[in-house]
This record gives C-alpha cells, structure tokens and sequence, in this order.
C-alpha cells in the first residue's frame, strides 16, 4: 500500500490492486475507528482519511500500518439490497455494439451477479457498484447528457450505479427503476448503504 | 425569533457542517471560514458549532423577535442597530423589535451573525448547514424568513471582544503542501511562482485562480475518481488550478497537486474575485 501526502489533515491511501482491495481497506479503516479521522472517503483507486485539523498525522500512519485488511470476499455484505429495472435504457443499443452482447444477454449479465456498494460521490445516494459481470465494462458516453432522469440505471467503466435524481450525467443507460435511493425522510436516506450487496431483477 | 427583512446576495445557516458521510454521498459543508464562526460562538458562550448565518457581502437585514445577545465576525461588514453604528467581534445586545442592518464589508467575502443560543432551525443528517452543491439542508434564507433561536446555554461569556487581525485588501498568501498528484503539471512549482488572481467563478463550492495557467503533463490530466478535501486544489485540462471550499464535491477525477494547510483554507474562503493569490509550497 502507498501512503500519499494530502495537506496537514489527511492521507491518501492508495493500495496494491483494484477495487475490492479499495473497499475492504475503507471497511478495515472503518471498523478500526482511527485516531482523528472524521471520515473514510473511498473511490475508484484509493482511500482518503480526513482528520481533524491539528491531527498527529504520524500516529494517524502507524495506526494505518497496523491495520487488518480482510479479503472483500471474506466480509460478509452488510444487507441485500433488490432493486426492480425495467431494460428499456437509450443505450441500449450502444452497450451492445460495445460489449457484443445482445439485450437479453446484457440483462442477463447485468441481473446475473450481485454487485457490491464500492463508494458514494457524485450526489447524495448515488452509490458505484463494483463487482458485477466483467462483460458490461463499457466506457462512458462521449458526450454526456444534460439531462439524466431520476431512477436511470447505468453503466461506466467497471461500475453500475443509479442517479439518485435528476442530473447531467455521462453513464451508458441500459434501463429505469422506480426504487427511490435517497430519501432523506427515511433512516437511513441512502438506500445503498457501504459494504451492501445489490441484485437488479428485471422488472415485469 | 429572528426574521430576515433582507437576505442580501446570499444568507445561508451554517454550523461546522455534517462530517463522516461522504460514503452515501454526502459533503460535510458548513461554515466557509470555520475560524469566524468559531470565533462569535466563543464570544457568546455558545458551543463552538453553533448555526450562525453567512452573509455574503452585507446586504443583509433583520429585526429581532426578542431580547438577544449577537457576535459579528468574518469580513467587516458596517453594521447598524437602528441606525446607530455597532462593531464587529464584540458583544451586541438587541432589544426586541431592533433591527441590524449590514452594508458592504471593505474587505473579505462572508460575515457571520452568531447569536447566543445558536440558530435552531431543524437539523438535517446532524448539521443546519446549507450544502449549495448538494442542496442539503436549509432553504437559503430570503425575506421574511424566520429564524428560531435557542435557550441561552448556562456558560457565560467569557469575554465580549476579540482583537482579530484585518483581512487584506491586496495580495493573500495561501500556504500549501504538495499533493499526492503533483507530477500531473509538467513544472508542479509553478502553482507557487505564478501570480494568480481568484476568478469571479468563485462560490462555497471552489475558487478558480487564473493567470499563467499550469502545464498539464502529457498523458495526465484526469483519474479515476479519488477522494477530496477542503483545501485540495485540483488541476483540471486547461491549467487553472481550482481550490476547493466548504460545498466540494465528495469525490472528483482530475489530478490534485497541492492542498492547503487546514488553516489558511478559512482565509481562502474569504478571497475576494479579482484579488491577487499567492499560494506557497
């Protein structure tokens, strides 16, 4: 693992592999409950700890050091979460040219496999599910779209996520879900939580 | 009670905003310059992390409900109390019914109106800060909204005036540390040889720095999405580094190559469009 400067409250924590060793690192970080830190903020490649200001960052390091990373696949998911897609996506046609898959095959490689909750950004809700059939890696549309409806299902890199609420937004849409995953009259507002298992399931 | 009569260019409630959530999405916002709420909440005896109201470039208006005692800090906006002239950084006792009013501060972007007690409006996920990037919390404050105020905490003020250094009208010294994506510019210490001057772009979000812009590496230039903080300045594709504020986004994909000391991204956050930037390294 490298241990990357970040100004004078916080690491970045870069380790050896993608994205499953990202996630299980983020939840060692989180169960070990760091000196300091205010926050776990993993994405793609890394994992950021933002500690309070005047933090002894070398502490903060050795604690690091010591920490006990278990594999993904060990962890158990922290819920299942089923979410209802209707596959009538606007890029549709372009994930197929891409991948050389057919529609069928496209949600049947998308329904096949959990995916697990990797990280949030983007928006409040907005969860990139990670994990899922290696054959839906598709880059993202070239030019995104002003305009992404709520409940939009899609595709971008090794990541499937859904848009929280209406947004720009440049992700491969291969379908729609009425599931609302943000709520924030509902505890918790996030229906993805970290560490959550996914299943898409066509929706008749 | 307070009421807003005028709410100015922008009046936001901000406390020191809602850490630890980043990983449903969510940003910690909160006050832009941590230290000036900090500050009037310490004035009047509040917890540290009491709401107060961010008032961007005076403008702002307000009559009180009730006897209450208020803190002023931040840009140095000229303040009234019925027309008769009151400071900054001191205590302010307002009779019910009184009205404060703000003019435009000579210097720095955001007053903050702490009041003892703090500003109770209803929490959201922990914090009353106004997220303007997300759109989490508050409404941002317009005429005739009403702001509830809390029971006076039992602390008494420990003193009713602060001496607190002026904010510059000229060039503002940023201080940073190198990044963990310095490489990405073809000369990293230029960010720190190069003038700058803070953009008009400039919002709770971020401020864009233009000037001689940096020369992205071949080949870099974005990443797969990594986490940010306040104070991390990013180098987007054209070369002016943006420095990131209360309202960041949780995560972005462009290379960061420096971050500001924790302390001087207060002061960042009070950097005035137009204004000259030197950040150090």
């Amino acid at each position: 693992m490298r241990v990357l400067p970040y100004g004078d409250a916080a690491l970045l924590l870069e380790p050896e592999g993608e994205i499953a060793q990202v996630v299980a690192l983020a939840d060692a970080c989180r169960e070990a409950e760091l000196p300091g830190v205010l926050d776990v903020v993993p994405a793609a490649r890394a994992v950021l700890l933002v500690a309070e200001a005047g933090s002894d960052l070398g502490r903060l390091r050795a604690a690091v050091d010591a920490l006990e990373i278990r594999s993904t696949e060990a962890g158990a998911p922290a819920g299942t979460v089923e979410i209802p897609v209707v596959y009538d996506g606007p890029d549709l046609d372009g994930v197929a040219r891409l991948t050389g898959l057919d529609h069928a095959e496209i949600v049947a490689a998308h329904t096949g496999t959990p995916w697990r909750v990797a990280f949030g950004g983007f928006a409040p809700g907005f969860a990139y599910l990670s994990g899922g059939d290696p054959r839906l890696q598709v880059s993202r549309r070239e030019e995104a779209r002003t305009k992404v409806p709520a409940g939009s299902v899609g595709l971008a890199g090794e990541f499937s996520g859904v848009y929280p609420r209406s947004s720009p937004g440049g992700w491969q849409l291969i379908g729609r879900t009425d599931a609302q995953l943000w709520d924030l009259d509902r505890d918790p507002p996030a229906l993805l939580q970290p560490g959550a298992e996914v299943r898409f399931v066509e929706a008749s | 009670m307070i009421e807003v009569l005028d709410a100015g260019p922008q009046a936001l409630v901000q406390d020191l905003g809602r850490p630890g959530l980043a990983a449903i999405g969510v940003g910690r916002s909160g006050a832009a310059d941590r230290a000036a709420l900090r500050l009037g909440n310490r004035l009047l005896g509040n917890d540290e992390g009491a709401a107060g109201v961010e008032i961007l470039l005076g403008g702002f208006a307000a009559r009180v409900g009730r006897d209450l005692l208020v803190a002023l800090t931040g840009a140095p906006a000229p303040a009234t109390v019925d027309g008769r002239p009151v400071g900054h950084h001191a205590h302010v006792r307002l009779r019910r019914g009184q009205e404060l009013r703000l003019g435009p501060p000579p210097t720095g972007l955001r007053t903050y109106l702490c009041v003892r007690g703090g500003i109770t409006v209803p929490p959201v996920l922990g914090s009353r800060s106004t997220d303007v990037l997300s759109g989490i919390g508050p409404e941002p404050l317009e005429k005739g909204a009403e702001l509830p105020v809390g029971p006076e905490p039992e602390e008494f003020p420990p003193i009713d005036f602060a001496p607190v250094a002026t904010l510059p009208t000229g060039l503002v010294t940023l201080r940073a540390i190198s990044g963990p994506h310095a490489e990405h510019a073809v000369d990293p210490r230029a960010l720190a040889t190069a003038r700058w001057v803070a953009s008009g772009r400039t919002d709770r979000v971020g401020m864009r720095l233009e000037g001689a812009a940096l020369e992205v590496a071949e080949g870099a230039g974005s990443l797969p999405s990594e986490g940010l903080t306040r104070g991390a300045i990013q180098l987007p594709p054209g070369g002016e580094p943006v420095v990131f504020l209360a309202d960041h986004p949780v995560t972005g994909g462009y290379p960061v190559i420096a971050v500001l000391r924790d302390a001087d991204v207060d002061r960042a956050a009070q950097v005035r469009p137009g204004q000259p930037v030197r950040i150090t390294l």
